[in-house]
């Protein structure tokens, strides 16, 4: 039976690893590569690094980090952050990421969907999404919308639209970061995330909000998430990912034990 | 040496970096020459199954990863190079592949809207019968899959080992003599993967 991902999100600024809360009030946590290392020895499935500066200063993503990255560990990871172009994707790719996402690029210029995924196969190309609850407006018949750049912007776009659109225009995987849950360790947005994975053939990774194992069981089993981002739950050293695999296999969670 | 076969089928840097990692000296070549002195042969690919039989036409590779498998050499078949191997893919509309398998490649055909297409993840592999390649690794262990269709070889004795997803159980290693292929990534698999590829380093190609 296919497992659930457990996806360790590293946020990476200036080499270092970071964490806050809806982009703000950043605390340095550690050397990428080392993290990486030490939680694919520990169990993770599959890693996602995202280079949170690189798109605000207006500079690629910092391929050598990839390439160490690349070296260091044998599982697959994604990169994002600083994508704008073909190019800048092929570099990440051929520096030994599996996957590259693309998030506020893909907004303003969805042909680079359609063309990355040309290029490089949709199983390369996964879209990130940031999405916010907005009530009672009938520009978003799903209750959500797409926000942009670090959450700092608004697009006018309704989420589970967004995620239908961009499934047809070929990616093969799409990233739900809640903006609201994001690092409040409250647990995952389930409503939304369970209407995208209802709607799209594509698997849906859920993103932001994970604080206990529980949260990890509620977005796989009630909300049909196919993988679950988590970020400060295992930077703090609250959790290990053995210790809430454990969780998941007892609450019937397919997940993979050996590793 | 071993030869990764570059036909322009997605980028190789994880095989050649999963190589690295054993001590063990691989080259990602397009060089027919090349790809037939080697002592092993490495066949990846990702990506669809159209323009990747062009590419290896057109780099005049088809007949050699023939002439390869003909005389002996150690052949390690990945992912898309898995299906290209077999004789017929469904993928872009019906693709004449190589055949050093007899059968074909399917596309999954969920009836569960929660199976997603493609299968991204990892997912166990069951033994139907031992292969070196599996020395020292425990039935049902479970590798990085990523694909939308799957090998359907025509033979049973064809199946070294089978997975299970989207009503199908399929096979997820394939081979005979010294030809063994996986749609699943080892190379991506952990230290699972690592010990397959190093189990397919010290093969001579019996099995």
């Amino acid at each position: 039976m296919l497992t659930k991902r457990i996806i360790p999100c590293l946020d990476v600024r200036n080499k270092v690893v970071t964490k806050g809360v809806k982009f703000q009030n950043n605390v340095d946590l550690g050397d990428p590569v080392e993290m990486a290392v030490a939680y694919s020895e520990g169990g993770c499935d599959e890693l996602v690094f995202y280079d949170i500066t690189a798109s605000a200063e207006g500079r690629p993503i910092d391929i050598e980090m990839v390439r160490e990255v690349a070296r260091a560990v044998r599982i697959p990871f994604a990169v994002g952050g600083g994508l704008a172009t073909l190019d800048d994707m092929y570099r990440v790719l051929l520096a030994g990421a599996e996957k590259i996402s693309i998030n506020s690029l893909a907004v303003h210029n969805p042909q680079l969907i359609v063309e990355g995924a040309r290029r490089f196969g949709s199983q390369c190309i996964v879209l990130g999404m940031d999405p916010v609850r907005v009530d009672d407006d009938a520009r978003f018949p799903s209750g959500y919308e797409i926000t942009t750049r670090g959450f700092r912007e608004r697009t006018g776009m309704d989420a589970l639209e967004w995620a239908r659109r961009a499934e047809a225009l070929g990616v093969g995987e799409i990233v739900v970061n809640s903006v609201d849950a994001d690092g409040t360790r409250e647990g995952y947005e389930l409503t939304l995330t369970g209407m995208i994975a209802g709607a799209v053939g594509i698997p849906v990774v859920a993103s932001g909000g994970a604080g206990t194992p529980q949260h990890l069981i509620d977005v796989f089993q009630k909300a049909h998430a196919d993988a679950a981002i988590i970020a400060s739950m295992i930077h703090t050293g609250e959790y290990q990912i053995a210790r809430i695999k454990e969780e998941l296999v007892r609450a019937g969670v397919p997940t993979r034990r050996k590793w | 040496m071993i030869a990764i076969v570059d036909y322009k089928a997605g980028n190789l840097t994880s095989v050649l970096l999963a190589f690295e990692a054993l001590g063990v000296e691989a080259r990602i070549t397009s060089d027919p020459a090349t790809v037939l002195a080697a002592d092993r042969v490495v066949f990846p690919g990702v990506g669809a199954a159209g323009d990747a039989m062009q590419h290896l036409r057109d780099l005049k590779l088809e007949q050699c990863l023939r002439d390869v498998v003909a005389k002996g050499t150690p052949f390690l078949g990945i992912c898309l190079g898995t299906q290209i191997i077999l004789e017929h893919s469904e993928e872009d509309a019906g693709t004449d592949c190589v055949g050093l398998v007899p059968g074909k490649v399917v596309r999954f055909r969920p009836t569960d809207p929660y199976d997603k297409i493609p299968q991204i993840g990892w997912n166990a592999v069951h033994l139907c019968r031992p292969h070196p390649l599996f020395e020292g690794i425990e039935d049902d262990s479970e590798f990085y899959f990523v694909h939308s269709y799957y090998p359907a070889p025509a033979r049973r004795e064809d199946v070294i080992a089978e997975t299970d997803y989207a009503d199908a159980r399929f096979a997820s290693v394939l081979g005979r003599n010294n030809l063994v292929a996986t749609q699943f990534h080892p190379e991506r698999s952990g230290r699972i993967g690592l010990r397959m590829l190093r189990n397919f380093t010290s093969w001579n190609g019996s099995c």
